[in-house]
């Protein structure tokens, strides 16, 4: 069972896909509704257990979504084995909710979205704006019934690009939204520090930079529509009609731009390569650019 | 099979966590994570004088003293909203701090995947700690007096 969407704001009404975002108000009004589910979804893996929104389950990407042995997510007798646990219904409307913007938020949203979990939403500001706002925490675990989640197929064709899909694609846009630090390839090599995640460091031919937290405003909410087309559509070039790929260093930041990208802004054909530059900087005779500026596609 | 002998401290800890179940150990972890002192207002006060511990995505830093007798002492700060990586410069604190210069050195590089949280916490996170105790190790060996 769905539950309406958040008609309060002339902000989201200006999105592409405003039901894809909920105001602090309206989850708060609306928390122990039949047939919503609030989710929590951190980089800090304790920080649930700190406080979190009365009534919220707590799943965490590293131990819950992904796959313990392979570097990929669970299948889907998987998801549906953690969903039925964690007491979520396949009809119901999913509010992800996390730290750090919503960047882990984002992640859970895009991997609920590879198997298809239609009604899925962000609230926007995420956690620390919940929290400054004095609104109401526990610690309390919630005692959810144990649903039967079906078991569905995920599907990585629309959102989700391997590395040989970004080979295929160089020549489109690419947006690369780590730090420019790691978009240069500068790195630090004092001795004892521990070598970075991949062997070579840049970034993917021709990708623009526009680091992930661009999109969003100093209260942690995203930013309006017309600021983020003037980055993304003004300064990054990207226009109606694109395929474009995001991607960052394991793929989690770039989540969180492929939401904005997808939802926000209304492209159709955007996937995030998760395995990103820890894959990419580490793989033999991918081509790789170094420096400010995104640089030339190789000839093939 | 030869094994380092572990100094007292922090062989407690890693048994304290390995005696829980995996869920249980997140919880100690937490509780470690509420005792991590507050930074002296010294460092506090002076950043600068701080090592950002750049594996950990929360701004952590960490400071080692050690005293003309060789002994270590370890400060950390982290914010709250890093419970985690609080606990794991907290485990380190209280591990390290009152060993002499050379028995940190001796701790084993590995310390951090040994106390049963790689699978609990992720052993990308586990990372964080790895970089937190490589890099009081190299302050130790700057600061030790010549």
């Amino acid at each position: 069972m769905a539950v309406e969407t958040d008609t309060t704001s002339e902000k989201f009404a200006a999105y592409a896909h405003p039901e894809r975002l909920v105001s602090a108000d309206w989850l708060q009004e609306r928390l122990g509704a039949p047939g919503l589910v609030v989710v929590e979804s951190d980089e800090d893996v304790l920080l649930y257990e700190t406080g979190h929104i009365p009534g919220a389950v707590k799943i965490d990407w590293h131990t819950e979504l992904n796959d313990p042995v392979v570097r990929d997510y669970v299948d889907g007798e998987g998801f549906a084995k953690l969903l039925s646990r964690k007491g979520i219904a396949r009809d119901d409307t999913v509010v992800i909710y996390g730290d750090k913007n919503n960047w882990w938020a984002a992640y859970a949203l895009w991997v609920f979205s590879l198997f298809g979990h239609e009604d899925v939403r962000l609230l926007d500001g995420g956690r620390d704006r919940w929290i400054a706002e004095g609104r109401p925490i526990t610690t309390d675990l919630p005692q959810r019934e144990v649903t039967e989640y079906p078991v569905v197929e995920r599907d990585d064709r629309e959102l989700r690009a391997y590395r040989e899909d970004v080979l295929a694609h160089l020549g489109n846009p690419l947006i690369d939204v780590r730090s420019p630090e790691e978009y240069s390839g500068e790195r630090t090599t004092a001795p004892a520090y521990p070598e970075e995640g991949a062997l070579r460091a840049g970034h993917i031919p021709s990708a623009k930079s526009v680091p992930w937290a661009r999109a969003v405003a100093e209260d942690g909410t995203f930013k309006p529509r017309e600021e983020l087309d003037a980055i993304y559509r003004g300064e990054a070039g990207l226009a109606d009609g694109d395929s474009v790929v995001a991607y960052c260093r394991i793929g989690e930041r770039s989540s969180h731009t492929w939401f904005v990208l997808k939802h926000l802004l209304g492209f159709e054909d955007v996937r995030n390569y998760d395995g990103s530059w820890t894959e990419w900087g580490s793989a033999v005779r991918v081509p790789i650019v170094t420096g400010t500026e995104p640089g030339e596609v190789p000839g093939r | 099979m030869t094994e380092t002998a572990l100094p007292d401290a922090l062989a407690e800890i890693r048994d304290e966590f390995l005696e829980l179940e995996e869920p249980d150990r997140l919880q100690l972890l937490l509780e470690f994570s509420r005792e991590l002192p507050e930074m002296p207002a010294v460092y506090a006060e002076s950043p600068e004088a701080c090592e950002r511990v750049a594996e950990c995505q929360s701004p952590v830093f960490i400071v080692l003293e050690v005293s003309d007798g060789d002994v270590v002492t370890m400060h950390a700060s982290a914010p709250p909203e890093a419970p985690t990586t609080r606990g794991f410069a907290s485990i380190l604190v209280q591990g390290l701090s009152g060993l002499t210069a050379d028995e940190v050195l001796a701790v084993p590089d590995d310390y951090p995947q040994t106390i049963g949280l790689t699978r609990a916490v992720s052993p990308l996170r586990i990372a964080g700690m790895t970089g937190m105790l490589l890099r009081a190790k190299r302050q130790v060996r700057e600061k030790r007096p010549a």
